[in-house]
């Protein structure tokens, strides 16, 4: 399929999202099981002597769909942490919104302990 | 009279034993009513019945409150932390083989699932690719992110007991109401045609069928060869049978993307490799994205949307692809 570019663009785009799932862990992203997994089955599908391989297609759809999966997960947590994770505002937030402050007293109200 | 009534209710049991018409059983005219030892055990019972009751319905509220995915790894559940809200537990993730196939360990604790099942796999990739999910949860943990874990511990738990033949019937039950058959009688029209005319062709082409396009909202009467033949086709697929029964995985996989993608026509597009995930939910949000470019994109809404679509049915794909598989590599000697 012309629609799903060239392998070593796959490659790029999988490295670099290992890249960002490897920052939560801190460890280096060459060291993870992905990573290792990925250049493997990267290097034995290369060398072939058909013109046409499926299997090489095969390979090149599942790393084109598993970077689809990992750039679109991270977008919508990203979005999801923009948008809609925010949670309630507090009320010296509300109040600022209105251009109003809190009322503060030295000596604090009467009622409380 | 009304001073017993109001003894009864008030002073003695909260219950309000007075409503069940209950009398004191030791009223004498003149004396003050003594409470006696059958009317005490009466109201206990009462108040015992009554906290029951409400812990039933506590109880039934929190087992709905968590989301479904969610592995304890503990043997003991810890009900006092909401689902929603664990911390990242673990340190290292890492795949092991067994038996059964691949597990993955959480520091050195086995993964389960749900029902608190062994989790394996029996492709590496697909152990790998659950375990980079796990890896890169920060802080939190979020379930709704791990898309692939989702579809290995409905297919290893199977909690609607359904069984392969269920699952492809209702998959099948898609091309009734597929979304690539019904063309509206707009503008819009001229753009459904260029876009999921090819696709039927295709579909009608590979799997030797005939299906039409419809402007009706009822869509296409699709032939009962059709549904057979199609039905025949999803059952061939190899199934994740390493253990004894008979698990439904692949038809699960097939059943997810069709029910993300509203389409069966686009799910067997995305199995054949006929077509890519960006392009099939693209098809499958072809009146969306229309509306789109003639009124404007709505980034937390739209796109929160896309994303979400483009990560399940990638999830779904994937899963579907590295369980009917089985990888051999046969190394061809170089000839000189």
């Amino acid at each position: 399929m012309a629609a799903l570019g060239s392998p070593a663009r796959t490659m790029r785009g999988l490295l670099r999202e290992l890249r960002f799932v490897s920052a939560a862990t801190g460890r280096p992203y060459r060291g993870s099981a992905a990573y290792r997994y990925l250049v493997k089955a990267f290097r034995a599908h290369r060398v072939t002597g058909e013109k046409l391989c499926r299997a090489q297609h095969e390979l090149h759809f599942q790393a084109a769909t598993y970077l689809c999966l990992l750039r679109s997960v991270r977008a919508h947590v990203a979005l999801h942490q923009e948008f809609h994770g925010k949670g309630e505002r507090s009320v010296e937030e509300s109040a600022g919104m209105v251009g109003l402050k809190l009322p503060r007293q030295p000596g604090g109200k009467g009622w409380e302990p | 009279m009304e001073s017993v009534r109001g003894c009864c209710a008030t002073r003695v049991c909260g219950a309000g034993v007075a409503s069940l018409g209950v009398f004191c059983p030791g009223f004498r005219a003149g004396r003050p009513p003594r409470l006696s030892g059958a009317m005490w055990r009466r109201c206990l019972r009462l108040q015992d019945s009554g906290r029951r009751l409400r812990d039933q319905a506590m109880g039934g509220l929190t087992a709905r409150m968590g989301p479904g995915p969610g592995p304890t790894t503990q043997p003991l559940a810890r009900a006092y932390a909401p689902l929603t809200e664990r911390k990242r537990f673990y340190q290292n993730v890492s795949i092991t083989q067994g038996e059964g196939g691949f597990e993955i360990n959480l520091d050195h604790r086995k993964l389960k699932t749900p029902q608190a099942k062994l989790f394996t796999v029996p492709s590496e990739a697909l152990a790998i690719a659950v375990a980079t999910e796990w890896d890169s949860q920060q802080d939190t943990i979020k379930f709704y992110t791990m898309h692939l874990t989702t579809l290995c511990n409905t297919s290893l738990d199977n909690p609607m007991q359904r069984n392969r033949e269920q699952l492809i019937r209702a998959a099948v039950k898609f091309l009734d109401t597929d979304t690539i058959w019904v063309e509206e009688p707009e503008t819009l029209v001229e753009l459904q045609k260029n876009e999921w005319d090819p696709v039927i062709e295709w579909a009608e082409k590979r799997y030797d069928v005939q299906i039409g396009s419809s402007t009706s909202i009822m869509g296409p009467s699709i032939p009962a060869k059709t549904r057979e033949v199609l039905a025949s086709h999803l059952a061939s697929y190899n199934m994740w049978a390493l253990q004894g029964p008979d698990l439904a995985c692949v038809p699960a996989g097939i059943e997810f993307v069709a029910t993300q993608l509203k389409s069966m026509v686009l799910t067997l597009g995305l199995i054949d490799l006929h077509l890519t995930v960006e392009q099939a939910v693209l098809l499958s949000r072809l009146e969306e994205e229309y509306q789109i470019q003639k009124w404007g994109n709505i980034e937390w809404a739209h796109d929160y949307e896309l994303h979400e679509l483009r990560a399940r049915t990638a999830a779904g794909t994937l899963f579907i692809h590295l369980c009917s598989e089985s990888t051999t590599v046969k190394h061809k000697l170089l000839q000189e």
